[in-house]
């Protein structure tokens, strides 16, 4: 497995090839496309993220020390965005992914691209993953 | 077109553009832009009349005094109201109807009276309904609207009851973009001793307003809707009921004697504004008024009208798309236009149409019970003004194709 760093760089590098936005929202609308089919059981509302104006789930299974995550959305921008999120964490420990500072997200750009109630949706996604890790340290 | 091309360089905002590409903006349901005109009058109340209403004796208080209240015959002659007095100045529709919701049902709502209100509603025109019946014991009730968006009038008599005391209902729904029959529901009430708001917050923009010839009691909107400065708004209510009702909130000039024993309240309108006013934004109704009046020009309107046939041609053509809203004989639609994609959330193509510059609205548009009416957790919204050109209309209907393109493949 990829150190945790050159997961996250290899994600930037991916998503600076494109030069247009319309050019990255196809990228992202692609990793949703492509992200593991999510069990309809498990979109409960203890699973969903606050704060996000589109619908983000969120599961998380312990493996060991590693923690595993899930995700889906109905809007597939968005769900772009935790497949990216979770494709960097999932399987790491739980202390290295509570540890981390999520800067990389900054390097992508998403923040100031996205209008600032999407702009919190992704707060709240980094939010989650932040949190569950911690709970599990 | 030329005339709208010219107007367009009235409103500075038009003229911007995000990410490299042109503005079109087409959220003017929730703001509309601002014409010079509107930005010179703000900035000249700041600049040159800045001091508090009313009360003092100075020279710039009486100026600021005169645009102000110069403003309200403005206002009392567009709306065609009856006296003046009936123009109550507010920060906006919502604080005009909460107005409404407080002082008349002060007044007038007790334990086991009942209110109506459209299926459609603003949340504006819902919750400080919602609110007053559960502070009064009074039960709210609700008008429905069939599949098309259409209110069902001809369940409304059966809904009036010797106990219905007001309705509230949109002028045009900020959702459906349909103009709701407002006279035949203020004939139907006033014949069952009902009384009629109407929250105007869309219905000033589009259609021609004379509360005197509709005959409602209140009839409430926002100024930023109407090209003029946001924090300003109108309630209009009839002389005879404002007088009968309580203040809403105490202080400032709304006061005719304060003792420990007890005060007493000025007359109309002052009664119902306490505290400092927005100085520099009311005035700015004046001009905004004079713009909507200039928006009425018949080749800005064959232009307007030419918008709304392209976006009504191409939302109610493509198989993948569903309008909320539906126009027919007797109900007339504004271009306003609700609808979803099939496979595609409309957050995804808000985001790919800002993208492209196009400014549109996405979301439950403040009307929750009316996305469980149509079982949708949200919309897509592309609400224009006069002042977006044909060419505008045809560069969002490509765009949306390409957006749809992209999500549904």
């Amino acid at each position: 497995m990829k150190s945790l760093q050159e997961a996250q760089a290899e994600v930037v590098e991916d998503f600076s090839m494109y030069d247009e936005w319309l050019d990255k929202y196809e990228y992202l609308i692609d990793l949703g496309r492509r992200l593991e089919a999510f069990p309809e059981e498990l979109k409960t509302d203890d699973r969903l993220i606050r704060g996000c104006q589109s619908r983000v789930w969120l599961d998380t299974v312990v493996e060991g020390d590693r923690l595993l995550f899930r995700a889906d959305s109905d809007a597939i921008i968005t769900k772009g965005i935790i497949s990216l999120l979770i494709g960097v964490y999932s399987g790491r420990t739980a202390r290295e992914i509570a540890e981390d500072d999520f800067s990389f997200v900054d390097r992508l750009g998403l923040r100031e691209n996205l209008s600032p109630t999407r702009a919190n949706g992704l707060a709240s996604m980094i939010d989650t993953i932040r949190k569950t890790a911690q709970n599990h340290c | 077109m030329m005339e709208v091309e010219k107007i367009r360089q009235e409103f500075p905002e038009l003229g911007e553009r995000v990410y490299g590409k042109p503005l079109v903006y087409l959220d003017n349901a929730a703001t509309s832009q601002r014409p010079r005109s509107v930005i010179r009058k703000w900035t000249e109340m700041s600049e040159k009349y800045n001091a508090n209403l009313h009360r003092a004796v100075h020279r710039i208080a009486d100026l600021a005094t005169v645009e102000y209240e110069t403003t309200r015959d403005a206002v009392r002659k567009y709306l065609n109201a009856a006296f003046r007095e009936e123009i109550v100045f507010t920060s906006g529709a919502t604080a005009a109807i909460n107005l409404v919701a407080f002082s008349f049902g002060e007044a007038f709502i007790g334990a086991g009276d009942e209110i109506v209100v459209c299926e459609a509603e603003h949340h504006s025109d819902l919750v400080p309904w919602q609110l007053l019946c559960s502070r009064k014991g009074a039960t709210l009730k609700v008008l429905p609207v069939d599949d098309g968006g259409r209110i069902r009038l001809d369940l409304l008599p059966g809904l009036l009851t010797p106990r219905t005391k007001l309705l509230c209902v949109a002028h045009i729904s900020n959702v459906l973009g349909l103009v709701n029959p407002v006279k035949e529901i203020v004939n139907i009430c006033h014949s069952k001793c009902c009384a009629v708001l109407i929250d105007g917050a869309q219905g000033i923009v589009h259609a021609r307003v004379d509360v005197q010839e509709l005959g409602c009691d209140f009839y409430a909107f926002s100024g930023h809707k109407l090209y003029a400065a946001p924090g300003t708004g109108v309630l209009y209510g009839r002389r005879e009921l404002l007088e009968q009702m309580p203040p809403f909130m105490g202080g400032g000039e709304m006061i005719g004697t304060v003792r420990w024993s007890g005060s007493t309240w000025a007359p109309l309108p002052q009664k119902f504004e306490a505290g400092t006013q927005n100085i520099a934004g009311t005035p700015t109704l004046r001009p905004a008024l004079e713009m909507a009046e200039a928006l009425r020009e018949p080749a800005v309107q064959a232009s307007y009208d030419e918008v709304k046939k392209i976006i009504l041609n191409k939302l109610q053509s493509d198989p993948r798309i569903r309008l909320y809203g539906e126009p027919d004989a007797t109900t007339e639609k504004v271009p306003l236009f609700s609808f979803s994609v099939e496979h595609c959330h409309h957050e995804d193509l808000a985001l790919i149409l800002d993208k492209m510059g196009i400014a549109v609205r996405s979301g439950q548009m403040c009307a929750e019970p009316l996305m469980d009416r149509f079982g949708v957790t949200g919309m897509l919204r592309a609400s224009f003004a006069p002042y977006n050109t044909p060419a505008e209309a045809e560069y969002f209907t490509t765009s949306l194709d390409r957006a749809i393109q992209m999500l549904a493949g």
